[in-house]
């Protein structure tokens, strides 16, 4: 029972650092560059569907109702549009420019770019008229069907937002396969990952197919906002710090470049982490080991197998 | 015959160090003509250039009536203009039918899947393994695909970089073979080859690039029967 308990429990982790690894894992294929700024793409899109619940369902919130389950594509909708213009316009104003720069350049950007959102949300969330000071963490409205109490299947006890979650990477998932592989612009983007000049040669605009990129992670990582504040119920400017960190390592795990291999990545993380959480014994064991283990395991894949779980031999470009 | 493509003092530089040296050449409608040299003469910059993946210093380079130096090199393939590059550099990881469709990806017509079909009728391996991740092929049928996806685009103007290096002499008679169907087909050809004979056999016209400088040009019969062409690149006293 203790078993079945900690995969879900694991299985609901990896489904969220799953969804935020695919943004480091696109981009890194597309430009080789660890967007450090990622992980705040997804504190953006919690924040996105926060604002979207304070404008239009603000008596909802007011009275501590639960917002109506019509509410939630409304509110996906609010974090994947705050996300994906904050990642596009970062790749307009701080990326592009610097595409021919040395890579330690860009590397330095992004971490600029962190500290840069996390503290404009600090300071100005609630500077916003109506809008809550986000100093502390703030309350994420609760929806029905996906909030509210647990299912229990004997003894297991599986939350609401767990479905959504877990539910979320599924279809985001297939919806991935579908646009890398079936479309022509899903072919585009596998073809300047592999040779960005012979991509040229094909007619590809190779800075349209970038954007692209940063449009996929971001989409990907403001669902993840939206189902880490339906889990935690609540959600603060710094939650894309440890989250971030955690998918980055998700997708070194799983083969940084691989989209399967972030979601492989991803799984492999979380279900590790409630494990040991679980099943380490005395005193390594318990939560307040779960961030060693997870980071041990990433050692470990490091020394034995560098490329990461699917990754292929990276091989330099001649 | 008017001039499909006309170069004009074109100067390319790596840094200080210049590559092309104020170098002109024209590419009538119908012709192969063939830029040859050794390695490090600059054929491979000079083509580069023109498909805008690197921009010159100064010069020209007028393709169909339109200057294409400020062009993006993504537009320029719908002008008609395709490029085989050096070392065929196919999209390993992807399958034949799916880089053949990436030379298609500026077209919009209907046409593609006509075409796809004369591609596969050209070189009938491809159809063959149509499925199979391109990387798994020897350098042969990879350079087939590279001339294939080129030709997907439907272009006025080929321009191919060394199709026969590291090909058998068999794999190298049926790539150059393949080269005069496509003239005959209607499409203007501009052969880049350190393999002077092959070239200059089928060449309307040559040019003779060292160190990135023209210094010879002719007919691509009067080239091979110049004492200084025999002596230099195909290796007779």
């Amino acid at each position: 029972m203790e078993l079945a308990q900690q995969l879900v429990n694991g299985l609901t982790l990896g489904s969220l650092y799953a969804l935020i690894a695919v943004g480091y894992t696109v981009v890194y294929g597309i430009i080789q560059l660890i967007n450090f700024a990622h992980g705040e793409i997804f504190m953006v899109g919690a924040f996105g569907a926060l604002s979207t619940a304070l404008l239009f369902f603000r008596s909802y919130v007011d009275g501590g109702e639960m917002l109506p389950f019509w509410a939630l594509p409304v509110l996906i909708v609010g974090a994947v549009a705050a996300s994906v213009a904050i990642a596009v316009l970062m790749e307009r104003i701080a990326y592009r420019p610097l595409r021919n720069a040395p890579r330690l350049a860009p590397l330095i950007t992004a971490i600029g770019i962190s500290v840069f959102l996390q503290e404009a949300v600090r300071l100005l969330y609630g500077k916003i008229p109506s809008f809550p000071d986000a100093k502390q963490k703030v309350p994420f409205p609760q929806i029905e069907v996906v909030s509210g109490p647990a299912f229990n299947l004997g003894g297991v006890t599986l939350q609401r937002s767990t479905i959504f979650t877990v539910g979320a990477l599924v279809i985001c998932a297939a919806g991935l396969f579908y646009f890398v592989s079936r479309t022509k612009t899903g072919r585009a983007m596998q073809a300047v990952s592999q040779d960005p000049d012979t991509a040229r040669l094909m007619g590809i605009n190779v800075d349209r197919i970038i954007v692209v990129a940063f449009v996929i992670g971001a989409t990907l990582a403001a669902v993840a906002g939206i189902a880490q504040g339906l889990q935690v119920t609540n959600i603060n400017f710094k939650m894309g710090f440890l989250a971030g960190l955690k998918a980055f390592t998700a997708a070194v795990l799983g083969g940084i470049g691989n989209v399967w291999g972030a979601v492989i990545g991803g799984l492999t993380l979380g279900l590790v982490e409630a494990l040991a959480v679980q099943f380490i014994p005395g005193t390594f064991g318990g939560s307040p080991w779960k961030d060693v283990w997870a980071f041990a395991l990433l050692i470990l894949v490091l020394v034995f197998r560098p490329q990461g779980l699917l990754g292929a031999k990276v091989v330099d470009r001649a | 015959m008017s001039a499909m493509l006309e170069v004009k003092d074109l100067v390319v530089s790596y840094g200080k160090i210049k590559a092309v040296k104020g170098i002109s050449f024209t590419v009538d409608q119908g012709e192969v003509v063939s830029l040859i040299g050794t390695n490090g003469a600059g054929k491979t910059t000079t083509l580069r250039t023109i498909s805008g993946l690197l921009r010159p210093v100064s010069g020209s380079i007028v393709f169909d009536g339109r200057d294409l130096t400020k062009v993006a090199p993504h537009e320029i393939v719908s002008l008609g203009l395709a490029h085989s590059p050096e070392g065929r550099r196919i999209f390993p990881k992807l399958s034949v039918e799916e880089n053949l469709l990436l030379g298609a990806f500026s077209r919009k017509d209907k046409g593609i899947r006509e075409d796809l079909a004369a591609a596969f009728e050209l070189f009938p391996i491809l159809e063959e393994r149509r499925a199979q991740p391109a990387g798994t092929f020897s350098g042969g049928e990879q350079q087939m695909l590279a001339m294939g996806r080129a030709m997907m685009s439907r272009p006025k103007m080929l321009m191919l970089d060394e199709p026969s290096m590291g090909l058998s002499p068999l794999m190298m008679k049926r790539i150059m073979t393949t080269v005069t169907t496509l003239q005959q087909q209607g499409t203007t050809i501009l052969l880049v080859e350190q393999n002077a004979q092959a070239a200059l056999r089928r060449a309307t016209k040559g040019y003779v690039l060292e160190v990135g400088s023209i210094v010879l040009s002719g007919t691509g019969k009067e080239l091979l029967a110049s004492d200084d062409v025999r002596k230099a690149y195909l290796g007779e006293d």
